[in-house]
Formats: C-alpha cells, sequence, structure tokens
C-alpha cells in the first residue's frame, strides 16, 4: 500500500488508455507520455500495460506502507526518498515506511512511478486509467488527494527474484539503486524548444499557402490554457484558403487542428474521440513523449516528416523497447 | 462502393465513404464497422465510426508479424481492407433498432420549450407534437460518451443556441441546437435550447455496450407527464 501524504499539482492513476470504447464515444485517456510509462513498467517487470501513476509539474509526497520495488522515468521532477535525491530510469528497492518526495520540474513536466505487481485498483471498461471529467476508471476517477491508500498487488515471481536480490545489498539503508538503467539513446531530452516531427494532416493542402509554409517555420508557443486534453499553442496564425464546411471524424493522439480563430491545438490523452477542426498536421508517434513534456511558456518547432518515415521510426523504437525489454528478463534469470 | 483511404498519422486509417451527412453513407460506415466486428485481428485496437469515415486504429509492431518483409504496415492494413471491398455491395439487410425515449417536456425539465414555441410562432404543444412525431436516426455517437448526433428533426422549431452557453447541462436533457436534436449523457456545458428530459441513462459505464444508442439506431420520443418521468426513475435534480 501507499499512502499519500501530499497529492501535488495533479496526480493520477493511468494506464496505456481505454481502447474499444472511443466508438462509444468514451474518450481514451491514459499516461500523456507512453515511453516513460512503458519504461518504467517493464523496469520493475510489469506489463507494459500496468497503471502507474502520472505525477505533473509539482510533486506529491508519498509513504510506502510495505517493502516495493518501484521505478520513475519521464520528466525531471527532483525525486528523493527521505531527502536523498534518487536516480531515475531504473529499479530502485524502497523500504516500507520511506518518503518518496517530488520537487519542482527540473527537466520535463510528468514522471511516471511504476510499483511491482501494479496497482490493485479496479478496471472500468477494461482499463485502470483515471478520465478526469466524467469521474470514470482510476482511483476512485479522480486525481489524488491527502489521505488516499493505494494498494499495489503481491509481487509477481519475476520481481520477487529482483527484490531479494535487492534486499541483500540494502542492509540499513532506506533504498538501494540499482547499478543500471535504460540505456541512454532511449531516454529524451526535454528541451523548451522541441523540434517536433510533422505528418501533413488530411486538409493539410486546404489551408493557405502562408499557413502551410508557417506552419514548418515558425516558432509556437505552448500557452497556460493547456491540459491533458489539449495543448494551446499561438505563434502564426493559421487559415484556411477559403472556408470549408467539415463534418466531424476521428481524431487521434497527436492530432493538429486548427478552428477559425486560427490558433492550432495538438490534441492529447484525454482529447474527444471525434472533431470538426480542420487538422494541419500530425505528430509522429515517435515525438509523442516530447510533447507529453512540454509545459506552457515552451516553443515548439514542426519539422515535416513523411509519413513512411514516421512508420518507420516507429518500427525502429518499437524494435529497441522489445530489445531491452528481453535483456532486462536475462539480468535475473 | 466508392470509397478512399487516407493515413490518420503512423497508426491509423481513415476510410472515407462520402462528403456529405446522408442516410446511405451512414448505412455504408455501419456496413463497414460490421465488417471489422465480424473479423477481429490481434493488430487491430480499434476503430471509430463517423458520419462519412470509419478510422482504424492498429499496432504498427504487431502487423510485421504478418506483412512482406519490406511492407509498410499502412499498405499492410489497406490491402487487407480492399480485400474486402473490392466488389461489395452494400447490403441492405443491416438491423436497425428502434429506441422509444420518454421525454418529460417543458416546466423546470425543458426550461427553453417557451422560447422553442415563441421563437417558431407555435404554442408549446405545437412544439412537443413536432418534436415527437419525427423519425429520427443516430449518424454516429460523439462529443462526450453516448452523445447522439441525431438526423430528422422537423425544421419548423429550429432555434439557435444561446448567446450565453449554461455552464451546467443536466445529465439527460432533451436539447434543440440549430437544425439538430439531441440528449445530453452526462453534465457538460453547453448552449442548446433545453426542451424537456429523458428519465433513460444514455450512459452505463459499468454496461456493456456503455450507450443506450448506437450509430445506425432509430429512435422515436414520447411526451410523459411529470408522474410519469418519477415513475420511469427521473430524478428532480
Amino acid at each position: 500500500m501507499i499512502r499519500v501524504l501530499k497529492p501535488g499539482l495533479l496526480t493520477s492513476v493511468q494506464d496505456l488508455g481505454r481502447y474499444g470504447y472511443q466508438k462509444y464515444g468514451v474518450i481514451a485517456s491514459g499516461v500523456m507520455d507512453q515511453l516513460a510509462h512503458r519504461l518504467a513498467n517493464i523496469l520493475v517487470g510489469n506489463q507494459e500495460n500496468e497503471a502507474t501513476l502520472e505525477i505533473t509539474l509539482l510533486g506529491p509526497v508519498i509513504q510506502f506502507e510495505k517493502d516495493a520495488l518501484i521505478a520513475i522515468c519521464g520528466g525531471d521532477l527532483s525525486p528523493t526518498i527521505d531527502g536523498i535525491p534518487i536516480k531515475m530510469w531504473r529499479p530502485i528497492y524502497i523500504k516500507k515506511g520511506a518518503l518518496l518526495s517530488f520537487g519542482q520540474a527540473a527537466n520535463g513536466a510528468r514522471s511516471y512511478l511504476a510499483v511491482a505487481g501494479g496497482f490493485d485498483i479496479p478496471e472500468v471498461m477494461d482499463s485502470k486509467s483515471t478520465y478526469l471529467r466524467a469521474n470514470i476508471g482510476g482511483y476512485q476517477g479522480r486525481a489524488l488527494r491527502s489521505g488516499d491508500l493505494i494498494p499495489f498487488d503481491p509481487l509477481g515471481k519475476f520481481s520477487q527474484q529482483k527484490l531479494e536480490f535487492l534486499c541483500g545489498k540494502a542492509g540499513s539503508e532506506l533504498f538501494t539503486e540499482m547499478d543500471w538503467s535504460v540505456s541512454s539513446d532511449l531516454i529524451p531530452l526535454h528541451r523548451r524548444d522541441p523540434s517536433i516531427r510533422v505528418i501533413r494532416g488530411r486538409q493539410f493542402d486546404l489551408f493557405s499557402e502562408e499557413s502551410k509554409t508557417n506552419i514548418f517555420n515558425e516558432a509556437f508557443f505552448v500557452t497556460p490554457q493547456s491540459d491533458r486534453m489539449g495543448y494551446r499553442l499561438t505563434g502564426a496564425f493559421l487559415q484556411l484558403k477559403k472556408p470549408a464546411e467539415m463534418v466531424s471524424e476521428a481524431v487521434s493522439f497527436g492530432t493538429i487542428q486548427v478552428p477559425s480563430e486560427g490558433n492550432p491545438i495538438i490534441l492529447l490523452a484525454d482529447r474527444q474521440t471525434t472533431g470538426g477542426y480542420p487538422k494541419i498536421g500530425q505528430i509522429a508517434t515517435v515525438d509523442l513523449p516530447l510533447i507529453a513534456q512540454a509545459k506552457p511558456g515552451d516553443h515548439i518547432r514542426f519539422k515535416e516528416i513523411s509519413h513512411e518515415d514516421a512508420q518507420t521510426l516507429y518500427l525502429e523504437r518499437e524494435r529497441i523497447i522489445n530489445k531491452l525489454r528481453q535483456g532486462i528478463l536475462l539480468k535475473f534469470k | 462502393m466508392v470509397y478512399s483511404f487516407q493515413p490518420l498519422g503512423d497508426n491509423a486509417i481513415m476510410i472515407e465513404l462520402g462528403k456529405d451527412i446522408h442516410i446511405q453513407t451512414q448505412q455504408k460506415v455501419q456496413f463497414i464497422a460490421s465488417i471489422l466486428d465480424n473479423h477481429t485481428k490481434d493488430w487491430m485496437i480499434e476503430y471509430i465510426p463517423a458520419f462519412t469515415t470509419v478510422t482504424l486504429f492498429y499496432d504498427p509492431f504487431k502487423i510485421m508479424r504478418h506483412a512482406k518483409k519490406g511492407e509498410l504496415p499502412y499498405n499492410y492494413v489497406r490491402s487487407w481492407l480492399e480485400s474486402f471491398l473490392t466488389g461489395v455491395a452494400v447490403e441492405n439487410k443491416i438491423t436497425q433498432r428502434m429506441i422509444e425515449i420518454p421525454v418529460c417536456y417543458g416546466g423546470e425539465l425543458g426550461p427553453d420549450l417557451e422560447f422553442v414555441a415563441r421563437h417558431n410562432n407555435l404554442s408549446e404543444d405545437e412544439v412537443i407534437q413536432l418534436h415527437s412525431a419525427g423519425d429520427y436516426l443516430v449518424y454516429m455517437i460523439g462529443f462526450a460518451p453516448g452523445f447522439p448526433y441525431i438526423g430528422g428533426m422537423s425544421e419548423k422549431i429550429a432555434t439557435p443556441r444561446k448567446e450565453t452557453p449554461r455552464l451546467k447541462i443536466p445529465p439527460r436533457s432533451v436539447g434543440i441546437a440549430g437544425k439538430q436534436t439531441g440528449v445530453y449523457p452526462i453534465e457538460t456545458p453547453g448552449g442548446w435550447q433545453l426542451i424537456g428530459r429523458t428519465p433513460l441513462e444514455l450512459f452505463r459505464p459499468e454496461k456493456h455496450p456503455p450507450t443506450l444508442l448506437r450509430p445506425g439506431d432509430r429512435i422515436r420520443f414520447y411526451p410523459i407527464s411529470y408522474e410519469e418521468y418519477l415513475e420511469l426513475g427521473g430524478d428532480k435534480e
């Protein structure tokens, strides 16, 4: 069990999303940074879809009520255990009673905490993700508050081995960090001016020549009106050649749509299932973690990528994650 | 059947079946949905049907097990879909359900009924009569869980949205916006003119499927009294 002593700005239970229900109008929800979430789970021997805590900008304080194997990936929110800074992107054995605290965002915006065995909360429509607006799923359908107690499952066999291995080393310390981590080429660098690769959207050619040039040449700022549903950007105004009537159609994680007032919106984890604004672009999946870690004030530049290259990069990334998963399994054989 | 394909990002394909909102296009959308329901594959994630399109989300990495060496996952999915769609005519035997929705019109549950009547130079009873006489079709579900986009309302009761949207529209409210009518499944802000409320739950996350209405359903609204509304489980809130 973990006990939430301070909830932080916005901490919620999320997995890879509620899929299969978008046709009923139920939004997908799920983590913003899928890469960090998956790696955190892999590091503690969980299935990649197991729920993690998504911790936003200002971190919570969490007490462990029993020994656990954890991993923290994603944005660097200055995690400490009983005041001692700890390393991210690796398994950490934490003892009963220890306090895990997160501070200010040193880099990125969202951190993911995975616990070996996974959080023991009921699934709603096949997912543990919190759908904040409808109060569905996750921990009582809401963001975490002080005093919440979240149980985690008994450890799987694989994690039990790791825990015993680490316990031997821990001695009287409150925690022990593994001496290996995710290789640095899988860890994204979160800059305040990320370059994001974008495929042309379905309505790209309906935009004016100026807008088609500006989308790939101008910087766009992330405004404070940005959340898990979408990031509202400002920069060059983007306009259609002539007004067009559009009927609603599916949107997706990373769709860049442009309402008639001309400021683009990037749709994210809590997006609606369908939308009626023209799509100027779609962010390549491999670059979604960079967007998930962007925060208000950051300026983004979009760089065009072909659909074919985006799929090739997608497959390459998956092969690397697959290798990592197998490598971690071998370490504990 | 005429259709075209386009990618939506690097993990989805959009099948376009028409340009405008039309009953025949809706039937094509339903036809594709039924093909996908009956031929699930390990690489399929889910699909989203809309007015003129069906979008299929897939897992490019899982497709690699099926695709030829060097074949792009998108091209694999497109070929797979084409093999089903080439030379196929939409069957007319798509089963349509008729869903009857009881509505308590007017009063506190339908505070804008009077405005809708005045705007169209009708009496409140005439508005109720016209609204409940319509033969409606659910074109798609979107915007909110279980929210139906409904076609078929009489233009005689068309009314523009409110100038200032309400911050909270109670769930199960029946409203009019322009030439559209709809029912709100969950509490949301909105500018619709509210003419009544149904005791039926349109979104029930604990059930499968979690929504009362599905694309392709026919709908009939029928008026009930406030007492009947309460008897059927409607709340006063």
